[in-house]
This record gives structure tokens, C-alpha cells and sequence, in this order.
């Protein structure tokens, strides 16, 4: 699994890749943890999904840790950009009915925070850093 | 290993179907047949095997009660649910009350909807028979005759004329029982529960209900993908989907479809049997369910095909 994040004005869009599953959701929950613990950063945290390929019950149970924990700092957690297997697994496990799903990355922080999505079309328009 | 038979596969409470729940099957039904005409009994037949199960059937609601045939002349059981009702009443059917049995009955645990049934087990009353109950819990026989106790039931314990033997067994051990390999498992579930693997005759069946799979110890996630090892049925509690059983429902003792499946595909097992189905599923619910992890299977699959099937009371698996 490869993982990066990418700050925009207050919300951080972390993009894992690749497959998370028992031999790696361990790595995908450590690399997670620094946005949990940013108490400094109130806003929210926006999960990049469009590469990843496949997240089994381990993977999802990584997800509800990091739900559960920003909720409790009142902080916003959404998944965006779902390949469509993946969005099928969300389907059936439910789990759509306790994230917030959207489409795209932008749809996300359109909802998200009009600052971030501001910050967002400035660096999409210079392209990649 | 022959054949497995469900007398329950309810959880927590039996349920039964409503006037509303049997119209509706009607209705839909006869929505369907409109404008074909049913010229034999063949017909008729083959129109009703044709419909979803949710239409055709009902997953019933007797609770926890699953047979295993091995080929030998005694009964073995997993739990006392209320299933064991009409099983014990099929017996007396098959060789009358003066023909003498021996039962070996499996206990998971001592929760009611576990042992709800025996006070109405027939074959319990009756001299000569002998029933030999197996559980991992000391307090087995203590549960067993105090949900017999006043006030409780009119029937005293007392009046359980058959020959009752009341065995522990402890996980670690593998036990010849009932002609039978038998290991056993503690699970996670309020007071614990025991899981059971069963091995005779080349064959493999797990009995695990009632279990919470806790996804942040990957050594006991281990532990149970080597206990479903190659299994030719696993029987497994379903009763949450994963959003529940990790939020709302956690610490509640029960499982779900998803874990269901990566623990049977990691285990290679060959079947996964979805059981201890939530009493306010009605069966239009379990059917999507039973849909839904299917598609799960299907996507997520690696190796062999994993069959996927919901357990019904009356419904039997051959091995």
C-alpha cells in the first residue's frame, strides 16, 4: 500500500493506493494516525480513494477507528473517488450509510469546506507540485 | 460426515411469520402467474420453484438447533434452541417412543435462545433414552435445570426421565466423540461461547455462532482462519452487517456476512452457511443479504468459489 496526503486551507485529503487487507491495514491505520492526533487542525479529513483497488473487513474497521475518533473532536470525515469494486464493498458491509460518499475529490470539498476547495482548483490549475 | 440438517437458525428470540408477511408472499406471487396457465401439478411445481425463496419460502424462526448426520445410528446436535422441538418430535415419528436413543448435544453456550428448547424435548422424558450434553462452560447443567425451575416452567428437572450426562470439554483438547474429531473453541460473546470443529469420515464442519470477531488482534483473527482450515461448512453468525457490528453493535457478541466471507476465502473453506440470522430481518431482508454476499464473495475472491448459503429452518447441506 502507498500512502501521501495533501493539505487545502483545512482539510487534509489523504490518498492511500493499492490493497487494504489484513497484511496492511496496520500500516494504512499508522499512516492515518497523524491526522487523527493534529488536534491543532479542526477540520476535516477527506479520504482520496481512487487508488485504491480493494480494502477488506480489517480496512474498513481501520476506517471506523479514524470515523469514530474525529467525530469525537467533531471533525468531518468523508471518501471520495471510489473505483467502483470498492464502492460495491461499502455497499454491502453498509458502510455507506455511515461515511459521507462522494464522487470526486472536488464534489467532496464542495461540501466539505469552500476554502479547501478553493485551495484545491488553485493547485489543480498549477498542476502538481 | 453426511449431511447437516437446521432445525433453528434464528438468533437471540424465535420469530414467527405474520397474516401480513404470508399476504404479501400471496400477492406477489400472483402477480407473477398473471396471464400463464398451470396445465399439471408440474407446472404449478415448477412456477413456485421459480421464485425468489423470500417469495416461495420463509427462513423461519425457531433458534439455534442444527443436526449432524454421520451415518451412525445415534443424533448429534449443536445447541438447544427451539429447533429441537420439532427435531425431537421427528425422531419419536421415525421410531416411536418405545425405541431408545442416544443423543450427543454440543453446546456453544447457555444463553436462553440456546436452551430455550429442551424443556420441550420429548425424548428428554423418556426412560432409556440417553442424551450426553458437551459445552466448554461448568455452569451447563446448572442453566439447564434451572430454566426448569419454578417459576419459570411448570415441569420440574426432576421429571427428565432420560439417562443426562452432562460432560466439559476445554479448548486445546481434540476429543473422539459420537465417532467424531471434536476441537473446540472459546469465542468472544458475553460469558464466552465455544465454536466447534467437527471431523469424520474426510469431512469438516464448523459450528461457530454467536462470535465476535474482534478486527484489531490479528493473532485471534489467525487463530480462526487456521479453526475454519479447509472446512467443508462453516456455520456462522451473520447476524449484523460490518457497519453494526464494528459501531452500534460492538461488543453485542455477534459477527457479520463480511468477516464471514474473508475468514472462510483465507481458510479456503468450501461453504459458508450465514446462521443466527437478527430476528427483525424479515426474509426478503435475508434474501438481500444472502444476495449482497454473494457479490461480496464473488468480487473479493481469490481463489476457489466460495458457496454462500443462508440457513433455513428445514434446510439440510450434504457433505
Amino acid at each position: 500500500m502507498q500512502y501521501s496526503s495533501r493539505r487545502f486551507a483545512d482539510v487534509v485529503v489523504a490518498a492511500p493506493a493499492g490493497r487494504i487487507d489484513h497484511a496492511n491495514a496496520d500500516e494504512f491505520s499508522r499512516a492515518l494516525a497523524p491526522e487523527l492526533d493534529d488536534r491543532e487542525n479542526r477540520g476535516a479529513l477527506l479520504l482520496d480513494f481512487a487508488g485504491v483497488d480493494y480494502i477488506s473487513s480489517v480496512g474498513l474497521r481501520a476506517l471506523m477507528v479514524a470515523a469514530k475518533r474525529l467525530r469525537a473532536d467533531q471533525r468531518r470525515i468523508a471518501i471520495a473517488a471510489l473505483q467502483p469494486i470498492v464502492r460495491e464493498i461499502l455497499q454491502i458491509s453498509r458502510f455507506d450509510l455511515i461515511l459521507d460518499v462522494f464522487p470526486s475529490v472536488r464534489d467532496a470539498l464542495a461540501q466539505l469546506s469552500m476554502p479547501a476547495l478553493a485551495a484545491y482548483d488553485v493547485a489543480d490549475k498549477r498542476g502538481p507540485p | 460426515m453426511k449431511r447437516i440438517r437446521f432445525w433453528g437458525t434464528r438468533g437471540s428470540l424465535p420469530v414467527a411469520l405474520t397474516a401480513e408477511a404470508v399476504r404479501e408472499k400471496l400477492i406477489t406471487a400472483l402477480r407473477g402467474a398473471s396471464g400463464r396457465t398451470f396445465a399439471t401439478e408440474r407446472d404449478l411445481d415448477d412456477y413456485v420453484r421459480g421464485l425468489e425463496w423470500h417469495v416461495a419460502g420463509t427462513y423461519g424462526g425457531h433458534s439455534s438447533c442444527v443436526e449432524l448426520e454421520t451415518g451412525d445410528p445415534h443424533y448429534i446436535l449443536c445447541d438447544l434452541g427451539s429447533g429441537v422441538r420439532p427435531f425431537g418430535q421427528s425422531v419419536l415419528a421415525r421410531h416411536g417412543a418405545a425405541s431408545p436413543q442416544t443423543y450427543h448435544i454440543f453446546m456453544s453456550h447457555v444463553h436462553w435462545d440456546h436452551i430455550m428448547g429442551f424443556p420441550f424435548f420429548t425424548p428428554a422424558y423418556m426412560p432409556g433414552n440417553r442424551i450426553h450434553i458437551y459445552g466448554g462452560h461448568a455452569v451447563l447443567e446448572e442453566a439447564l435445570r434451572r430454566q426448569q425451575a419454578p417459576p419459570f416452567f411448570p415441569v420440574d428437572s426432576s421429571a427428565l426421565r432420560a439417562d443426562i450426562e452432562f460432560v466439559r470439554l476445554y479448548p486445546g483438547t481434540r476429543y473422539s466423540l459420537a465417532g467424531m474429531d471434536v476441537t473446540l473453541k472459546r469465542q468472544q460473546h458475553s460469558g464466552d461461547s465455544y465454536g466447534y470443529r467437527f471431523e469424520a469420515n474426510g469431512r469438516t464442519v464448523v459450528y461457530s455462532t454467536d462470535s465476535e470477531h474482534r478486527l484489531d488482534d490479528p493473532q485471534e483473527i489467525d487463530n480462526f482462519v487456521e479453526f475454519f482450515r479447509d472446512a467443508d461448512v462453516v456455520i456462522f453468525d451473520a447476524m449484523y452487517s460490518l457497519a453494526e457490528a464494528i459501531s452500534v453493535k460492538a461488543d453485542w457478541g455477534h459477527s457479520s456476512n463480511i468477516v464471514g466471507v474473508d475468514l472462510c476465502q483465507r481458510a479456503a473453506a468450501r461453504h459458508l452457511c450465514m446462521f443466527h440470522h437478527e430476528p427483525a430481518s424479515n426474509d426478503e431482508t435475508i434474501d438481500r443479504v444472502l444476495a449482497d454476499t454473494r457479490r461480496y464473495e464473488e468480487i473479493t475472491r481469490t481463489g476457489a468459489p466460495l458457496n454462500v448459503t443462508a440457513a433455513y429452518d428445514g434446510m439440510e447441506i450434504d457433505l
